[in-house]
């Protein structure tokens, strides 16, 4: 599969078909085009899972898929792309959620006021049972004049039914008054019918094309469309009973602040346990420990040693302290590989569910402090897993505001899966209270940061408007394709940069060079961290992957204050190389390099009053300074919270 | 009243929302200006969720104080009340 910000035709010969899959978010159409097309882009429970369009292949055609969008004109930058595509596809397919048809269908009669040829898959047909509702197709096919085939994309139903409508893709009966008016209209400007109802409705770029002023009779239209909807879906649904089911009332329940908030607790808890307790620690000690500290390494040093003399240039290569057969591999696969597979078992979890967008709400008054809106809490909590492909999920957020908030704090604050995994492995040798201050640390950084920028940055945040999923039992094969497709995504970039990097590293020591570097950032490392000199490689290491940075303190011998201090500057560290060059792409080359720079010396910044505080405060109270810090951090953010409220009232 | 104000379980008919773009979207979502809808949730200091049929909407607080509303049903199970639903 391939995905590209615009949908260009891609290697189209003469009788290839464009097909478009468009519809509201989250109502399936990830899971339609993999159905139909064979690939996979991932699938959620949230709308704005797809952020690009990706496109496929069946037979001889071209399949695009679309992020979701209520209708077409061009109020978000999704929506431009979206109704560029729908403006030059041979086929469009609708998909619409067979539950949600009022709601749904008013981009259907969109579709076929603008006169496109349109194909209706009427998914997650399989779900109407469960509400008690009863959906007659036929009725829905005839009121719409273009063909309507049921379908339940996840379970791969109606697919072969769907492919084969293709052809019969034509034009529906639009809205009685467009139907002279808007072949007039096109006859008089020159343009298409499509066009002309944009224009009409007002939107910006098909005035801009016409080089004409845009029309007033957006609402009106707009009015009309929706009452259609509303008279259709109302003739569509047989009499049912609707009943609710467990399901449904535990979505309700989980947004009620007195039951909500705990049931997040749990759940985080839950995960806690899963990830930082099962996979961190058992499985960890299991593919580490034994595996490949008890057997891979031992074995690889004997069969070398035989060979050649480990304290060889190449022997150092190889097996040292950088060891490229041993270090590296060991991290990838002993360290790495449980631990990422484990987070993004979790991440699968919570989006199939369906419970994401319902902390969106939870957490939107919180989110407001720092200029963002709930929504925003998807993309951060997708950072634990890999912040490359949080940055570009930022796309879901409506404002550039809200995007470069939400980017920059994604640098700044969000530690990656396989960084986590470093940083449990080290922080499960402090204990509790150095765990609680580091994570404290860093929420405050992050808030901190968030505010200054909701302050400084010019706009508003745009309030929450969001369509609430129904909450669903994820699919467990869907959860483990998704899975196991990140993991090794993820390992598979993680591979050459961590084989380089310690190949990089092992020559450095080697040439000298690493002694060299090490003594120029003394004045950083010793004088503002009170790290050791030889911390310097593993900032250097960071510049590559924080995380490959962290697993660098994992080798070295520092006291448990300086290893604290070393976790905290390497977690608000640049992130890594893949991630910087998606800030590039996303935010251009000016912008990034602010927030790299901005990211780099807010790390060694904090990192180096926190190194100082820790050490003032051992000198006072000895080996309970991170209690007593924790106590200060609590006091001071009570104290910034009750000048905020003050000075509101005032 | 505006939206902010309603209760839990109240049945509610929106009538003004702010501005266009709002209005649009409203329209859209399935939740014109006329639109009778419940009250699903109210979070403290937070959204407001809103329900018609199997949809549901989260509005944040901001945009909650600016939508106008009127009370349709108190959502209290009266006898008299709940026979003309």
């Amino acid at each position: 599969m391939d995905c590209r910000e615009l949908g260009k035709k891609a290697g189209m010969a003469g009788d290839t078909r464009y097909i478009v899959v468009v519809g509201n978010p989250n109502v399936g159409k990830t899971a339609l085009f993999n159905a139909i097309t064979g690939l996979y882009g991932d699938v959620s429970n949230f709308p704005g899972t797809t952020v690009e369009m990706c496109y496929g292949r069946v037979g001889r055609d071209l399949v695009v898929d679309t992020p979701g969008v209520y209708g077409i004109s061009s109020f978000s930058g999704a929506e431009k792309l979206v109704r560029d595509l729908v403006l030059t596809a041979d086929v469009i397919v609708d998909v619409v959620d067979a539950a949600n048809l009022e709601r749904d269908l008013f981009l259907t009669l969109h579709l076929i006021d603008l006169g496109l040829p349109v194909v209706v898959a009427l998914n997650m047909s399989d779900e109407t049972a469960r509400h008690g509702l009863c959906v007659n197709r036929e009725v829905l096919e005839n009121i719409l004049g273009v063909p309507v085939v049921a379908t339940a994309a996840v379970k791969k139903e109606g697919i072969e039914a769907l492919v084969r409508e293709l052809s019969a893709a034509r034009r529906g009966h639009r809205d009685a008054h467009l139907v002279r008016r808007l072949p007039e209209m096109a006859g008089e400007l020159g343009t298409s019918e499509a066009i002309a109802l944009l224009l009409l409705e007002g939107d910006a770029s098909a005035a801009g094309t016409l080089d004409l002023p845009p029309g007033n009779e957006r609402m009106l239209l707009y009015d009309k469309r929706r009452a259609r909807a509303n008279e259709i879906s109302g003739l569509v649904y047989g009499p049912g009973q609707e009943e609710k089911s467990f399901l449904d009332k535990l979505g309700q329940v989980m947004i009620r602040p007195s039951t909500g908030f705990p049931i997040l607790i749990v759940i985080m808890g839950l995960l806690y346990l899963l990830v930082g307790v099962l996979f961190a620690q058992v499985v960890v000690e299991f593919t580490q420990g034994r595996l490949m500290e008890g057997y891979y390494e031992p074995f690889i040093r004997t069969t070398l040693a035989a060979r050649m003399d480990l304290e060889s240039p190449i022997g150092v290569i190889l097996t040292g302290q950088f060891g490229l057969l041993t270090m590296a591999i060991t991290y990838l696969l002993g360290l790495l590989a449980p631990l990422v597979i484990g987070f993004f078992l979790v991440l699968s979890l919570l989006e199939d569910s369906g419970y994401l967008p319902r902390v969106a709400i939870l957490m939107d008054r919180l989110l407001s402090v720092v200029g963002l809106n709930g929504m925003a809490i998807i993309p951060i909590v997708l950072g634990f897993g890999c912040v490359t492909a949080a940055t570009i999920t930022t796309r879901l957020l409506p404002t550039d505001r809200e995007r470069r908030i939400a980017i920059f704090l994604l640098a700044l604050a969000v530690p990656c899966s396989a960084q986590l995994a470093f940083v449990t492995a080290i922080m499960s040798r402090l204990g509790a209270a150095f765990f609680i201050l580091y994570v404290m640390i860093i929420l405050v950084v992050m808030v901190a940061a968030g505010v200054v920028l909701a302050r400084v940055l010019p706009g508003f945040s745009t309030p929450l408007m969001l369509n609430v999923p129904q909450l669903r039992l994820p699919r467990p094969d869907n959860v483990i394709i998704k899975t196991w497709m990140r993991s090794w995504q993820f390992l598979k970039e993680a591979f050459p940069v961590f084989v380089g990097g310690a190949l990089i590293l092992s020559l450095l020591k080697l040439t000298g060079t690493l002694d060299v570097i090490q003594s120029s950032m003394e004045p950083i490392t010793v004088g503002w961290l009170n790290l050791p000199r030889e911390s310097a490689s593993a900032f250097i290491m960071g510049l590559i992957r924080r995380d490959f940075g962290t697993a660098g303190i994992l080798g070295m011998p520092l006291t448990i204050g300086e290893q604290f201090v070393a976790m905290v500057s390497l977690t608000l560290f640049v992130p890594c190389i893949a991630s910087v060059m998606i800030i590039f792409k996303e935010r251009g080359w000016k912008e990034g390099l602010v927030i790299w720079i901005a990211v780099l010396f807010l790390a060694f910044f904090i990192g180096g009053l926190v190194s100082k505080s820790l050490w003032f405060i051992t000198g006072l109270v000895g080996p309970q300074a991170p209690a007593v810090m924790i106590g200060i951090l609590v006091l001071l953010t009570a104290g910034a919270l009750g000048v905020a409220f003050f000075s509101k009232r005032v | 009243m505006t939206l902010d104000s309603s209760k839990r379980g109240q049945v509610i008919r929106i009538i003004s929302l702010p501005d266009e773009m709002i209005r649009a979207q409203a329209t859209r979502f399935g939740i014109p200006e006329g639109t009778v809808v419940t009250c699903r949730e109210v979070i403290p200091m937070g959204p407001v969720v809103i329900g018609r049929n199997r949809q549901e909407i989260a509005i944040g607080r901001n945009l909650a104080k600016l939508i106008g509303v009127e009370p349709v049903w108190s959502g209290e199970k009266e006898c008299a009340a709940a026979d003309h639903r």
